[in-house]
């Protein structure tokens, strides 16, 4: 049986705080009006506020920067910019609405930050949990040896899920303005932000169906996680292998449902930002990143437990399989990137390429970066089949595809709630550390309850012979 | 130059396997083994040196991509430049997406072929060749294992004879 070490669980909670506090002081530090904004502004452009952290001053410069930009669209009358607006009539873009819409995306932006971590680690483990059920599905030999430790991981699909939706609570409820879509004047056909195309989605973009999609997404998800860890759990002490057979129905059936909610996941959690823009590919695009994550993250914990002495049985074989799967899905990942950028890159059609416009140009530094991250490095890094088998060459590869795909859904999410008033600030690490330390504890704690060898699996002998 | 080997015939790749440990362990120098199939592990227990072909393999696609960014700079660029779909065409880097595919498709070509070609030419493999491989059989259902001789011979045949040999003959190997 594993046990919960006291540092990592101190660093767990450590984490969790600090991320609570930062998260907490970024609430705080939101201008609540224009004037508020402004203040702030003067503040920074004077090079006062020795209270300030480095990274709010940054704030303070990127927004400097990015009020020339903005207002050189202006004068060009930028399509992408219109968009962000929704359809306002002739296109008056006086100054105080200027504001008050820098105002609405300032107040987004730790809504967005927590939003956006929040997401990455549940879709961590929803990753994880779709390739547990592969592994259940194809009946695997060379994985039981790590189901545990996939189970553990998927427990987290519960608070994440669950954090997942009531941040979507909150924004039904008009708490935060992340979703453009649920603003009540675009339905209105008085309003000058009257929009026919949002109205025209409104059959499936509206708050009810939001809200009771996402909970019928989630009851899937934990129910699979819940249940199947039951079967696996019973399978050790079972004398014959009837719950091996169910949970392999089971992840079969948990598969298909998997796809259809996901990709349905994908549109509503992530593509409904941007709700005037469409991709076919985009529930792919968002697999592809959460399974590569998700692999990351079992090839890490696995590496972590192994050093503290657990998993006797797992070798280098073990972990020369994760780390390929790390160098192809990363590679499949880009294939989607690319299949998604180049054609609405090439053919250029405006309501179309608006969500790549706004992405060159205020996030370009973390738009391409992102595939330095998540292709380059790991095609360079693990190509050489020596170095799949290297511990520390896996965890540091491992942390850069981590921070890569953590960027991937910033560039997802970011764009259409703050626009060009992002950066990597308190906010947004403070997000990250919260959910951080959330994640491990839930994932260490579930390592705790069930012993970490399925020792009736029956393939659990083939699983400790594997060898390459 | 000439020398003598001794060639034992296998049925069962488990079998093979045990058979090529154990002499090495007796410290005979396995000259070749014959097998109908590729035998999982085969190369570790006869203690072959690992493949250099995934080195040229990498090294003929970076050629590959170097060949296509520059067949692709010249010709859409440099000699006529054409204007498709209005995208700015005196820029590589601006048309870059677009030559992506290519870049892609050019690099998977030349580490396939030439990694085949190297493949052949390493093997001493070209067409009309012909086999080297001294019963037919091994290419159907048997497993033949060639070992040296240097004076040894009857310790060797008993050897082998206990490793689970069907057969055995000694030859002049040219």
């Amino acid at each position: 049986m594993y046990t919960f070490s006291n540092r990592l669980r101190l660093f767990a909670i450590i984490s969790f705080v600090l991320g609570a506090i930062m998260v907490g002081l970024s609430f705080a530090s939101v201008p609540g009006s224009v004037e508020d904004m402004k203040a702030m502004e003067a503040d920074h452009g004077h090079g006062h506020g020795a209270g300030h952290g480095d990274a709010k001053h940054d704030d303070g410069k990127t927004a400097h920067h990015d009020d020339h930009k903005t207002e050189a669209k202006e004068h060009h009358g930028d399509a992408s910019h219109g968009e962000a607006h929704g359809t306002e009539a002739g296109g008056h873009h006086d100054s105080a609405k200027h504001d008050a819409h820098k105002l609405g995306q300032l107040q987004n932006k730790p809504w967005a930050a927590v939003y956006v971590a929040a997401f990455f680690f549940m879709m961590i483990a929803l990753g994880v949990l779709a390739f547990y059920a592969i592994q259940r599905a194809a009946q695997a030999g060379w994985s039981p040896l790590l189901f545990r430790v996939m189970e553990g991981i998927g427990a987290y699909i519960i608070p994440g899920t669950i954090i997942m939706i009531i941040l979507i609570v909150c924004s039904v409820m008009h708490w935060n303005h992340l979703f453009h879509w649920m603003e009540p004047s675009l339905q209105d056909p008085n309003s000058v932000n009257y929009d026919k195309l949002t109205v025209g989605k409104s059959g499936w973009l509206n708050g009810t169906g939001f809200i009771v999609r996402a909970i019928i997404y989630s009851s899937i998800w934990i129910a699979y996680s819940v249940l199947s860890r039951r079967f696996s759990s019973r399978q050790d002490e079972a004398s014959d292998n009837s719950n091996f057979k169910k949970n392999f129905r089971l992840s079969a059936v948990f598969l298909v449902l998997f796809l259809i909610s996901e990709s349905m996941m994908s549109w509503d959690w992530i593509m409904s930002f941007d709700h005037h823009w469409f991709s076919t590919l985009f529930g792919w695009y968002v697999f592809a990143s959460m399974f590569v994550s998700g692999i990351t993250v079992i090839a890490l914990i696995t590496i972590y437990l192994k050093s503290k002495g657990y998993l006797e049985y797992v070798n280098d074989s073990h972990l020369h399989d994760l780390a390929k799967f790390m160098f192809g899905i990363s590679i499949f990942w880009t294939y989607l990137w690319f299949s998604q950028f180049m054609l609405i890159w090439y053919s250029n059609i405006p309501e179309e390429v608006t969500y790549f416009i706004t992405r060159i140009d205020d996030y370009n530094l973390p738009f391409f970066g992102m595939l330095a991250l998540n292709l380059i490095f790991p095609l360079l890094i693990l190509m050489n089949s020596d170095f799949k088998r290297l511990n520390w060459i896996i965890v540091i590869a491992g942390i850069i595809i981590l921070f890569g795909h953590y960027i991937d859904v910033f560039n997802m999410v970011m764009p259409a709630t703050v626009g060009p008033n992002w950066s990597l600030g308190m906010a947004e690490i403070g997000a990250v550390l919260l959910f951080l330390g959330l994640f491990i504890f839930v994932v260490f704690t579930t390592l705790t309850k069930k012993p970490l060898l399925a020792k009736r699996n029956p393939f659990i002998e083939e699983s400790k012979q594997f060898h390459y | 130059m000439s020398s003598k080997v001794i060639q034992a015939m296998y049925i069962d790749d488990d079998v093979l396997m045990a058979a090529v440990k154990k002499v090495r362990q007796e410290n005979h120098h396995i000259e070749e083994v014959f097998t109908p199939f590729p035998v999982h592990g085969l190369d570790k227990a006869m203690g072959l040196a690992p493949t250099r072909l995934a080195i040229t393999a990498f090294m003929y696609g970076c050629v590959g991509l170097s060949v296509a960014i520059t067949m692709m700079y010249y010709i859409m660029i440099k000699d006529w430049p054409q204007n498709i779909g209005g995208k700015p065409s005196f820029s590589f880097l601006e048309n870059m997406p677009a030559f992506v595919p290519i870049m892609f498709e050019m690099t998977v070509f030349f580490a396939a072929h030439l990694m085949v070609i190297t493949f052949y030419l390493r093997s001493r493999l070209w067409p009309f060749k012909e086999a080297e491989n001294p019963d037919p059989r091994t290419t159907d259902d048997h497993f033949l294992m060639e070992v040296s001789v240097h004076g040894n011979e009857e310790e060797l045949k008993a050897l082998l004879l206990e490793t689970g040999a069907t057969e055995i003959k000694v030859t002049e190997k040219h």
